[in-house]
């Protein structure tokens, strides 16, 4: 059982919901990359995403391309993203980490040398934005090296697309839960559920909703039906401007701590 | 299944040139672009349709456009004759109408009513709004802020227009960024925009319908040629930026195997000085903007800034049918710097009365290369895909002349 599947399946065993915290790696500062991992952990982090940053990030919104700048701008690449999570593994041997970007940093790595690395390294998972379903097949070398492809479902979906998209989920689904790109803010609580509803119900894999989740209440709305909440733009811009491990620590504990609690405090109405 | 031989059949049904092209795009761009596809591929075979595309082609844009013997250049060169595909007396004054009619006409058939389109040098901005005008739709256009700084008479063409344009101040704040921000867009107002992309590049189906828009450029060439002249050219030259009037051009040649087909990129300063946009020339094959081609970028994937002295070819990447034809040999792809461009420039005004665009003046330098080395008899046939009233400008601030 891979690290993803038994990190969900305790959380199901214990009827809690997930918190997946998003990051772009180097950001806020490059020193401090695995502190802030860590801290995503002690504030109540199931799984981490941590962003690997790409120069023409089209399906993000502005605060993660500023964010990608930055850490491009100190000279973040692929490899230093993989140094910090064999880093990050020295203490931690059980949160699943989930690299999420884009194709092109991968494809020039070469991808056998990259699944072998990121293996080697502790990687889980890759959410790789831009390469959907159909064009998979380059990433063979991944699933045969054990990374788990975790797979992306719109609002836009249809649902010849979505059945497949349910048989082929690995690690988890992730679910955007609007038609726009992230950290825009429109969020229709109703529509997700019903969505999300169907979804888990075919899907072989747990069911994680993000894209527009911004604090405690907007997690906690999406917490009575989905598996797991991904919050991503409003933490890294929590992040931005924090340049010691005490201040990156501090923010990432009073931004996701009241978000972790209201996810575990159980709601009147489910 | 398209052959290799046959080079007109592709891209195959998942919108592959070979190892190139593809669907690289977020999930949430799935569902526009199969319901783009279906319509696109619908509309193709559909005579009404392409009887209303025809009609504006002929009555709006002005074509057939000529085929011109530039003979004092030609003498000038001393070699081969150098003919000159017009595209620069289009409505609009460049090949990017082409397109730009037939993307606004699918865009009505779907009943999309804004249309959003990114641009360069801003000739596929103006385009667009000139058809957005033309058939009643609202326009936003997308420009790198500093491109808006150097093609600030297209930005006020788009605007009497009635375009909207919006900045784009993220990344090198060039056509790249644009194109960023125009998927953007498209992603989050889907259900009533249509996203016309100005070149042959971004997910299936665009490099499929930008270059069958843009065909006509080769198909009336070939026959034009056949008629005057009794035979094909020897040689097709053309500038390739994202390429989209270099495969209009080629496309109806890629079978006849004895033409020889020359893509001239920008070299900017010079390719070994690292400041250049020559994707085919001296990148490697990676993924950007939603389809596998050639790009530059660094070994962490990061793609590169790019320079041209024209915003029209300062791409990073380039059409994955290009990326297909240099693979598979049928096309050679080469160097044109911004030096040898401005040359070009300089003479094709004085020896032939034309002005022509920067993008362009880097084929009139390639074609006079090829030009030289061939005899007398020989023909070269290069695209001017457009003229260069937009760049006076730019070329008077470079020389160093108060205008």
């Amino acid at each position: 059982m891979s690290r993803l599947d038994r990190r969900f399946a305790a959380l199901k065993a214990a009827g809690r919901t997930g918190l997946i915290p998003f990051v772009t790696a180097g950001d806020p500062s490059p020193e401090h990359a695995v502190t802030l991992m860590h801290a995503l952990v002690d504030a109540g982090a199931d799984v981490i995403e941590l962003g690997v940053p790409f120069s023409d990030p089209m399906a993000d919104g502005p605060v993660i391309q500023h964010a990608s700048e930055r850490a491009i701008a100190k000279g973040v690449g692929l490899a230093a993203v993989l140094g910090w999570v064999a880093a990050f593994r020295e203490r931690d041997e059980d949160t699943p980490v989930v690299l999420m970007g884009y194709l092109n940093p991968v494809e020039i790595h070469g991808y056998q040398r990259f699944a072998s690395e990121a293996i080697a390294a502790g990687v889980d998972g890759v959410l790789l934005v831009d390469c959907p379903l159909e064009e998979a097949a380059v990433l063979a070398p991944l699933r045969a090296a054990g990374l788990q492809q975790i797979l992306l479902a719109a609002p836009t979906t249809a649902p010849a697309r979505m059945a497949e998209l349910c048989k082929a989920a690995e690690g988890f689904l992730y679910y955007v839960s609007f038609a726009g790109i992230t950290g825009a803010g429109r969020l229709s609580t109703q529509d997700i559920a019903a969505r999300v509803a169907d979804i888990r119900a075919h899907a072989k894999a747990p069911v994680a909703v993000g894209f527009g989740v911004k604090d405690a209440q907007s997690a906690k709305a999406i917490a009575g039906f989905a598996d797991a909440v991904v919050i991503g733009s409003a933490l890294v811009e929590r992040l931005d401007g924090a340049t010691t491990a005490q201040d990156i620590s501090e923010r990432v504990e009073h931004f996701l701590g009241p978000i972790r609690k209201a996810l575990d405090t159980p709601s009147s109405s489910s | 299944m398209p052959t290799i031989q046959d080079y007109q059949s592709w891209p195959d049904a998942h919108g592959r040139f070979g190892d190139f092209g593809g669907q690289y795009v977020a999930e949430t761009l799935m569902a526009p672009l199969a319901e783009l596809t279906e319509a696109y591929l619908r509309l193709r075979e559909d005579p009404d349709f392409l009887a209303e595309l025809d009609r504006d082609l002929t009555h709006y844009v002005g074509r057939p456009s000529p085929i011109y013997h530039a003979e004092h250049l030609s003498r000038h060169v001393g070699g081969a004759r150098i003919l000159l595909k017009r595209e620069d007396l289009n409505h609009t004054g460049a090949h990017k109408i082409n397109n730009t009619i037939g993307q606004a006409l699918v865009a009505k058939r779907m009943g999309k009513p804004r249309i959003i389109a990114e641009t360069g040098a801003g000739q596929h901005g103006v385009a667009s709004a000139t058809v957005a005008a033309r058939f009643g739709l609202k326009c936003v256009v997308y420009m790198g802020a500093v491109d808006i700084e150097r093609q600030k008479i297209n930005v006020y063409r788009m605007k009497l227009l009635g375009a909207e344009v919006v900045p784009v101040t993220s990344g090198s704040k060039t056509l790249k960024d644009a194109l960023n921000e125009a998927m953007r867009d498209w992603v989050t107002n889907v259900a009533d925009t249509f996203y016309i992309i100005g070149t042959v590049a971004g997910p299936h189906p665009y490099p499929m319908m930008v270059r069958d828009f843009n065909a006509i450029v080769g198909r009336e060439a070939r026959s034009q040629m056949l008629a005057q002249y009794g035979r094909l050219p020897d040689v097709l030259t053309a500038c390739v930026g994202g390429g989209s009037n270099a495969i209009g051009l080629f496309h109806a040649f890629l079978n006849d195997s004895d033409v020889r087909i020359v893509g001239a990129e920008a070299a900017g300063e010079g390719i070994a000085t690292g400041h250049h946009a020559a994707s085919l020339a001296a990148g490697r094959p990676g993924v950007l903007h939603g389809n596998r081609t050639y790009v530059l970028c660094d070994d962490n994937g990061q793609i590169t800034e790019t320079h041209s002295v024209s915003a029209g070819l300062d791409y990073p990447g380039v059409g994955p049918e290009h990326a297909f034809l240099k693979d598979a040999g049928r096309a050679q792809y080469v160097g044109v710097t911004d030096d040898e461009a401005l040359e070009a420039f300089h003479l094709l005004a004085r020896t032939e009365g034309i002005l022509a665009a920067l993008e362009s003046s880097h084929a009139v330098a390639q074609a006079m290369k090829i030009a030289r080395e061939l005899p007398k008899d020989g023909i070269v046939l290069c695209n001017l895909s457009g003229r260069g009233d937009k760049d006076v400008h730019t070329i008077a601030a470079r020389e160093g002349v108060q205008v």
